[in-house]
């Protein structure tokens, strides 16, 4: 049944902060944001935390739980032991707010630049005729909850500031696919925006992203792999080559 | 008090950013006024996310025989007849070309054999209604509509030579209260969750869409959000209430473990073949759901047996199991 | 059928933890769950380490959705009231779905009301409004000492603790299943909660800290509990998302009352109003068996001796003689088999 957890939160600011040492009463069942709300409501009313669902639909609650990026109200207490400290940090690559919000705003500006989608012109609402099969593949893109912990955890952006403003990121990376796969949109140049405007280039393939999304979309190998393998100036990512291999193993 | 506040001014604020909200934003900016949206959460966080079921609108893409006339029957049906009419027409009439505009901004919802949106059934619809998109319809409507706005604000850019000059989204912000001149809204104050720091929208026009009232019981599937800011600070503005003491408590929430307390079992689980059972493993739904089907039989006339045992697509030409 | 799962609760079949059991896994096959129903799936195996494809949920009634909201016009979205210039939609707004929501019929809700309407609507009335009414820097004095009051309580309480014996009350007296008794002491503990609200406290500074957050909300909260509570315990019947224990029948009567909040000096009011009588093109889409259910002999009888109820937008909406109309519909009605 219950016992006193060991948690270790970041708190501070974007002046500097510390982590604090909390022992925190946990029930059978419960998750990370759960203790983070018992720890809120009993020792610290002031911590800064970002939640809104409680049940990984909005994608709001995400931080690093000892050092892996997760959705807070996705990790159950019961996956450590009862001896274990629970450290509760705030995303890396994102400037911190306070204690566990960070400025996601990074994410906000890389969609304002994302080219929207295009409708046929000849169509009118109505008559959009497609086929399932071939809405599933822009769909699987379109589970995002836009927690950005691919774009916490990819290294192109994760302690490189430098590099934020040539890349967008792989939750970037599936909104052109999607929009690319999309069976009626009308804009045909997807693939060359990510390449030449989104930094698809920089990206190398090592999936990180994808182990992290907790909608499970295969990010690397469902939109940014095609997309490298289908943009026309193909010589410049020398990774394309690694890439169509991995693309074939995976049988699409 | 000393304190510097933010003031800006707009044609139309809306307060909140869930469906409603961001209709409203959209219809406003196309009428061509300067629109601010303010919301609690991160923009495209709103709860409407966590709405799974469906949006229901009679196309008939699924049933040839359904259509406004039957769902405003639903409707009013449903609501034990205590509706204001002319909303339940309204909305029957209306649902599908909104539904279909969302096709139009790049929703991508689940298909029919014949490549249109596919409908599913649902408790108290007659016919299979409901557009969706596996179980997170409400979140495709979100992001939908996030996107939309997105390229209203491209659009702006191009044209006014900045993304925030029609639209700007004032996110993780929360309104405390209506600004009146007289009997006249003049604007919003509130604050910055972020910073704490106040600010104060002018506007003569506030579209109310801050969603409901559920955070004010224990087990509840609603999210923080709704606290009731939206009914709280009509009422202090001189509005009146309506149907308050009509609450909907679903009765599939979730009651253990504590960790999915208040999480809802979709409904399309019983439709896909779930049943309930009491601690003694008996089908009790049984002894109940006749009865209610038989009433609804009574009020439908004789004729077209109604019964629609779990899973199964009433029998009509156009059914398809999608 | 919320009534039939609390009815099971009561007579002791219950599950463990006051709720019942939803199988699917012993119907379908784990693949069939898997395809249909993948996030939740995804959810209860992440969240709770509950297989629903291997047993059976245990589930109970859960607060879901608010019928009630701001009173609106249903053309334009704006509220009535005292007030100009204020629209709402969605959630908030009240009337579209009566006593009760079907499901699916939010979504829809949202993007009818919220674009059609208040959106259209509020853009035409700050076209038309000529000069812009002004905010009076008193107001805006006003707004920030009481937003900033929390602050300023050294001795006030906890507001976590101030919600959570909210949320206590209102599951307990003016959840699913009603009584008078328990509805009025509802109400009696939400005044001595009113008093300690105005005294809930923050602690630390300003930036996003929740407890001063919540010490804000917590006046909205207990208003919309009050106008919960008092309308619950006005309305004798039962209807929809409003069950009362000793008023277990619909009755007719009250079918023709809405019940309406407002707010004055000593608090919550709540008033009966009329409801908008529905025109004749429109009952004619029901049997007049049906409509037995709802309405009284008086009403129908009048409907029945040929649409003297008001049928103000059946002109506008085709013309065509009522008669005629009726008669159509009955047609149609045999064609489609009902
Ligand atoms: C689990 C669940 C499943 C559901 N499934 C379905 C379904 O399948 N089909 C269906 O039709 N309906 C469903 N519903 C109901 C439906 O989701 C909601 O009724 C609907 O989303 C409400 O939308 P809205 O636009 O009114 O408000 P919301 O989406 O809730 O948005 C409210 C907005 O107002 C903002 N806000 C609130 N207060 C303030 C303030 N003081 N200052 C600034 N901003 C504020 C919030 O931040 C938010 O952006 C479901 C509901 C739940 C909880
Ligand atoms: C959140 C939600 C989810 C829903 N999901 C589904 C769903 O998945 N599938 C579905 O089919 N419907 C569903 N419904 C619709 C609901 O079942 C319909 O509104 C139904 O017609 C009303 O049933 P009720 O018992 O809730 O309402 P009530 O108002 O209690 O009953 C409706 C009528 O049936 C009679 N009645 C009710 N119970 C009995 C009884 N035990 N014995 C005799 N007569 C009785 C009442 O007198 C009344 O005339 C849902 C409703 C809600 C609120
Ligand atoms: S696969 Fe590409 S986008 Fe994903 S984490 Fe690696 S480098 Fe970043
Ligand atoms: S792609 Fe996955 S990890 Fe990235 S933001 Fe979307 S849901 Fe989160
Ligand atoms: S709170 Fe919504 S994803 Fe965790």
């Amino acid at each position: 049944m219950g016992y006193d957890a060991k948690l270790r939160v970041w708190r501070g600011d974007d002046e500097g902060g510390e982590l604090k040492d909390f022992t925190v009463e946990v029930n059978e069942g419960e998750v990370v944001l759960d203790v983070i709300h018992r720890l809120q409501a009993t020792q610290a009313p002031d911590l800064a935390v970002r939640w809104n669902c409680k049940a990984g639909k909005c994608g709001s609650c995400s931080a690093e739980v000892n050092g892996r990026p997760r959705l807070m109200c996705m990790t159950r207490m019961n996956t450590f032991t009862e001896q274990e400290t629970v450290t509760v940090t705030p995303l890396r690559t994102f400037p911190v707010v306070r204690d566990l919000v960070t400025d996601v705003s990074f994410n906000y500006e890389k969609a304002l630049e994302m080219p929207a989608f295009q409708p046929p012109a000849e169509l009118k609402p109505g008559e959009y005729r497609m086929a399932q099969v071939d809405v599933e593949r822009s769909q699987e893109f379109r589970k995002c909850i836009e927690c950005f912990l691919c774009q916490n955890t990819c290294h192109v952006v994760r302690d490189h500031d430098e590099n934020k403003p040539a890349f967008s990121g792989p939750r970037m990376f599936i909104r052109a696919a999607e929009l690319d796969m999309h069976p009626l949109d009308a804009a045909e140049n997807r693939k060359e925006f990510a390449q030449e405007s989104q930094g698809l280039g920089m990206c190398n393939i090592t999936k990180c992203c994808t182990e992290v999304c907790p909608e499970g979309i295969h990010i690397t190998d469902n939109a940014i792999i095609p997309m490298k393998e289908r943009v026309v100036d193909r010589k410049y990512d020398p990774l394309v080559w690694l890439g169509s291999k991995i693309f074939k193993r995976a049988g699409a | 008090m000393s304190e510097e506040i933010e003031r800006l001014s707009y044609d139309v604020v809306v307060v909140g950013a869930g469906g409603a909200g961001l209709s409203a934003a959209i219809a406003a900016r196309q009428a061509g006024k300067r629109v601010a949206i303010v919301c609690k959460s991160l923009f495209g966080k709103a709860h409407t996310v966590m709405a799974e079921g469906g949006a229901a609108a009679a196309m008939g893409n699924v049933n040839p025989n359904d259509n406004w006339e039957v769902h405003f029957r639903d409707t009013m049906r449903g609501g034990k007849f205590l509706n204001h009419w002319r909303m339940a027409e309204v909305h029957a009439k209306e649902a599908p070309d909104r539904i279909w505009e969302l096709e139009t901004y790049g929703a991508l919802f689940d298909r029919t054999p014949e490549g249109k949106i596919s409908q599913r059934n649902f408790g108290g619809h007659e016919y299979p209604r409901l557009a969706h998109v596996g179980d997170r319809t409400g979140l495709e409507l979100i992001r939908t509509m996030q996107q939309k706005i997105v390229s209203l604000q491209q659009e702006d850019k191009r044209d006014h030579g900045s993304y925030e000059s029609h639209i700007r989204v004032f996110a993780e912000a929360t309104i405390t209260r209506l600004l009146t001149d007289g009997n006249k809204i003049a604007g919003v104050f509130g604050y910055q969750r972020k910073t704490g720091e106040f600010f104060c929208l002018d506007a003569p026009a506030v579209v109310l869409a801050a969603g409901g009232i559920g955070k004010s019981f224990k087990v509840t599937s609603n999210s923080w959000e709704y606290t009731g800011d939206g009914h709280a600070m009509a009422l202090l503005a001189g509005a009146t209430l309506i149907n308050m003491e009509c609450i909907q408590f679903h009765p599939t929430g979730m009651v253990w473990p504590p960790s999915v307390r208040g999480i809802l079992v979709t409904e399309s689980v019983r439709g896909d073949g779930g049943v309930l059972k009491n601690s003694e493993g008996k089908r009790f739904m049984f002894n109940y759901v006749p009865e209610v089907f038989k009433a609804v039989r009574d009020h439908r006339g004789r004729g077209r047996p109604l019964v629609r045992g779990p899973g199964q697509q009433p029998a009509s030409p156009g059914a398809a199991a999608p | 059928m919320a009534r039939a799962i609390n009815s099971e609760i009561k007579a002791g079949r219950g599950s463990p933890h006051g709720g019942i059991f939803l199988d699917i896994a012993s119907r379908r096959t784990p693949e069939y769950i898997r395809k249909r129903l993948p996030s939740m799936y995804h959810q209860f195996k992440e969240l709770a380490d509950v297989d629903i494809t291997a047993e059976p949920m245990e589930i109970g009634p859960t607060c879901h959705y608010v019928m009630g909201g701001v009173e609106v016009d249903p053309d334009s979205a704006a509220a009535r009231g005292s007030i100009e210039g204020l629209f709402a939609a969605g959630e908030v707004s009240g009337g579209m779905h009566g006593s009760n929501r079907l499901g699916g019929n939010s979504l829809s809700d949202l993007l009818v009301f919220g674009r059609r309407r208040a959106g259209v609507g509020a853009a035409e009335y700050a076209t038309k409004i000529g000069e812009r009414p002004k905010v009076a820097q008193s107001d805006v004095d006003e707004a920030v000492t009481e937003a900033l009051a929390p602050f300023t309580r050294d001795s006030g309480e906890n507001p976590f603790a101030l919600q959570a014996e909210l949320q206590q009350n209102m599951n307990d007296l003016v959840g699913l299943i009603r009584t008078a008794d328990e509805l009025e002491q509802a109400i009696k503990r939400l005044q001595e909660l009113a008093a300690r609200v105005h005294n809930a406290a923050a602690t630390g500074g300003r930036a996003y800290n929740p407890s001063w957050h919540l010490a804000l909300d917590l006046r909205n909260m207990l208003l919309v509990s009050e106008c919960a509570a008092k309308a619950a315990l006005m309305r004798q019947e039962s209807r929809g998302g409003h069950t009362r224990d000793d008023f277990p029948k619909m009755d007719p009567v009250w079918r023709k009352v809405n019940l309406i909040c407002k707010l004055d000096e000593s608090g919550v009011q709540v008033v009966k109003q009329d409801i908008p009588e529905i025109p004749t093109r429109l009952l004619d889409l029901f049997e007049i068996d049906e409509l037995h259910k709802y309405m009284t002999d008086e009403e129908l009888t009048r409907h029945r001796d040929g649409g003297s109820l008001s049928d103000t937008t059946a002109a506008s909406e085709g013309g065509a003689v009522n008669g005629v109309r009726r008669e159509t519909a009955r047609l149609a009605r045999r064609r489609r088999g009902w």
